[in-house]
């Protein structure tokens, strides 16, 4: 007799968590899947957690969830051969007793909200990879296969946060394959290092952290970010460009990588730390128009594996969360109310997503993807110019201003050309806006 | 320029080997010789899995694989590559992430 659930949650990241959690405190009979050793061995992230969207899952979370340093600097840097400019943002008023920001580590923290999801509950197996979905004549999906013996297990509905590659919905037609352009490959290494340098290095006290997320020479002029983020004893250092980029420039993220490390600005950052790891991931980065079809008759998916993540301000793991969270309220609504969940009641879930900043924000940068793929200046002549143009500006050299201003404007019009640099401008307007 | 060495920095992961069972595979070797020009995988795949062979070909070695997913989807155009997850509990095994 092949064993039935209320739901099936295929995962366990921050968007298959917040589902399972949900879902188990909503009293349904939930099965969770996870292929590695435990929740987080195969999950890898910068990694900055939102607060606020654990907060409407976990409200105490803070009681006990493995926090490294909650941020109270943002800075961003533009880089050049051997110099950056940018911007920093430090506040007091971050030091609050609710802080917005953390570094987290991934395996530590999604280990310790699976923990969460058991005590609710769900019952957890790990160490099982799902193969296929099962699904009827008429393409209901009713269940899952795995790789154990007898691995089949049915239920109502099935919600896949099986992350960014999105097996299961491809594998079932379910959603296109994902392309080159509309996927980054970052790498990253966490560095651990004494507390005393952090503190010295980035100027912070206690808990306090500072995230640099930066652009510019490192990544080779492809379409692409590298960060560096303080946790309590390391740093994690990483990299990422579009896997369309990697291709086409035949550069290996592995050289970015050291490169960065490398970097005349970076290097005085994370010297003295022991590396403990290297880690490779992808991250989807088509936006809107890349997001597919959330839901259907018997299934739903969720966070990477529906392509939520916003590029433009780096944050992923709260779409994860709340679409995650959407999922199990719109099933924990379905079952009180005594619907079935078929593709028009599971709506629901889209109208959730359509209604909060989840989609609304993927909606306003819709044409940033391909404006940044189509442009990259953005990513290479730009912070080479203002570096040079920083550079010229503070170096008193007997040169008058007004002369320095003309050199400048040379150098820009020279490398974009006039209309190039106007037409630079509307385009990023048109992204942004 | 000094070379990067993959090896070295895989070396800090924990992996639990399947022995035998390697989760990707190259569908037809031929093809990477003869069809496919830049052979991306050789470049693009973090962990170095692919190398390229003297006769053209390419060479996969799955142990250091991260599950990342760059070989599949850069492979699309050749669609040469047999790609799933390793059975569960084997394969990287991320202490930090």
């Amino acid at each position: 007799m092949v064993e039935k659930f209320d739901a099936i949650v295929v995962g366990a990241g921050p968007s298959g968590n917040s589902a399972a959690y949900t879902l188990a405190k909503g009293g349904l009979k939930i099965l969770q899947i996870e292929r590695g050793e435990y929740s987080g061995s195969k999950n890898v992230q910068g990694a900055i957690m939102y607060a606020d969207a654990l907060e409407k899952i976990i409200p105490d979370f803070r009681d006990d969830a493995p926090l490294e340093r909650h941020i109270i600097e943002q800075r961003i840097w533009l880089l050049g051969d051997d110099s950056y400019i940018g911007t920093n943002y430090r506040s007091e008023s971050f030091n609050s007793e609710r802080p917005n920001r953390y570094t987290i580590i991934r395996a530590q923290f999604d280990k310790w909200f699976n923990e969460k999801v058991r005590e609710a509950g769900a019952l957890v197996i790990c160490e099982t990879t799902v193969t296929e979905l099962l699904r009827d004549g008429s393409g209901k999906v009713y269940g899952v296969r795995t790789d154990r013996e007898n691995g089949e297990v049915h239920a109502d509905v099935v919600i896949m946060a099986d992350g960014v590659n999105a097996l299961l919905a491809r594998r079932s037609d379910l959603q296109k394959e994902l392309q080159p352009q509309n996927a980054a490959l970052a790498v990253k290494e966490i560095h651990f290092i004494d507390p005393a340098l952090i503190e010295q290095r980035f100027q912070v006290k206690g808990d306090e952290g500072v995230v640099i997320e930066m652009m510019g020479k490192v990544t080779g002029g492809m379409v692409g970010t590298a960060f560096l983020y303080t946790n309590k004893e390391s740093l994690t250092i990483g990299i990422g460009c579009l896997i369309s980029d990697f291709k086409a420039k035949g550069i290996s993220p592995y050289k970015l990588l050291e490169d960065l490390k490398n970097h005349p600005v970076i290097k005085p950052l994370i010297q003295g730390g022991e590396v403990k790891e290297y880690a490779g991931h992808l991250i989807p980065e088509g936006g809107y128009k890349a997001v597919p079809q959330v839901c259907g008759d018997g299934w739903m998916v969720v966070g990477d594996a529906a392509h939520l993540n916003n590029a433009a301000h780096r944050e992923g793991s709260n779409l994860a969360m709340t679409s995650g969270r959407f999922a199990a309220e719109t099933l924990i609504e379905l079952k009180r109310q005594g619907k079935a969940p078929v593709a028009a009641n599971l709506a629901l879930y889209k109208k959730k997503l359509d209604d909060s900043f989840v989609m609304k924000d993927l909606k306003k940068y819709k044409n940033l993807p391909e404006i940044m793929h189509m442009s990259p200046q953005f990513f290479n002549a730009y912070p080479d110019l203002l570096n040079g143009a920083a550079h010229n500006l503070f170096t008193v050299d007997g040169v008058d201003k007004k002369s320095k201003e003309n050199q400048i404007f040379k150098s820009f019009a020279k490398r974009r050309s006039v209309l190039g640099l106007v037409g630079d401008a509307f385009k990023l307007a048109r992204a942004f806006r | 320029m000094s070379v990067i060495k993959v090896e070295e920095k895989l070396y800090q992961n924990r992996y639990i080997v399947d022995e035998n069972r390697p989760h990707i595979q190259i569908k037809n070797p031929e093809l990477c010789a003869t069809e496919c020009g830049d052979q991306a995988c050789t470049f693009c795949c973090p962990a170095n899995c692919y190398n390229k062979e003297e006769g053209g070909g390419v060479s996969l070695v799955t142990d250091g694989c991260l599950e990342c997913g760059t070989c599949r989807v850069i492979c699309q155009d050749q669609d040469n590559v047999s790609w799933n997850y390793p059975r569960g509990g084997y394969g990287i095994s991320y202490k930090f992430g």
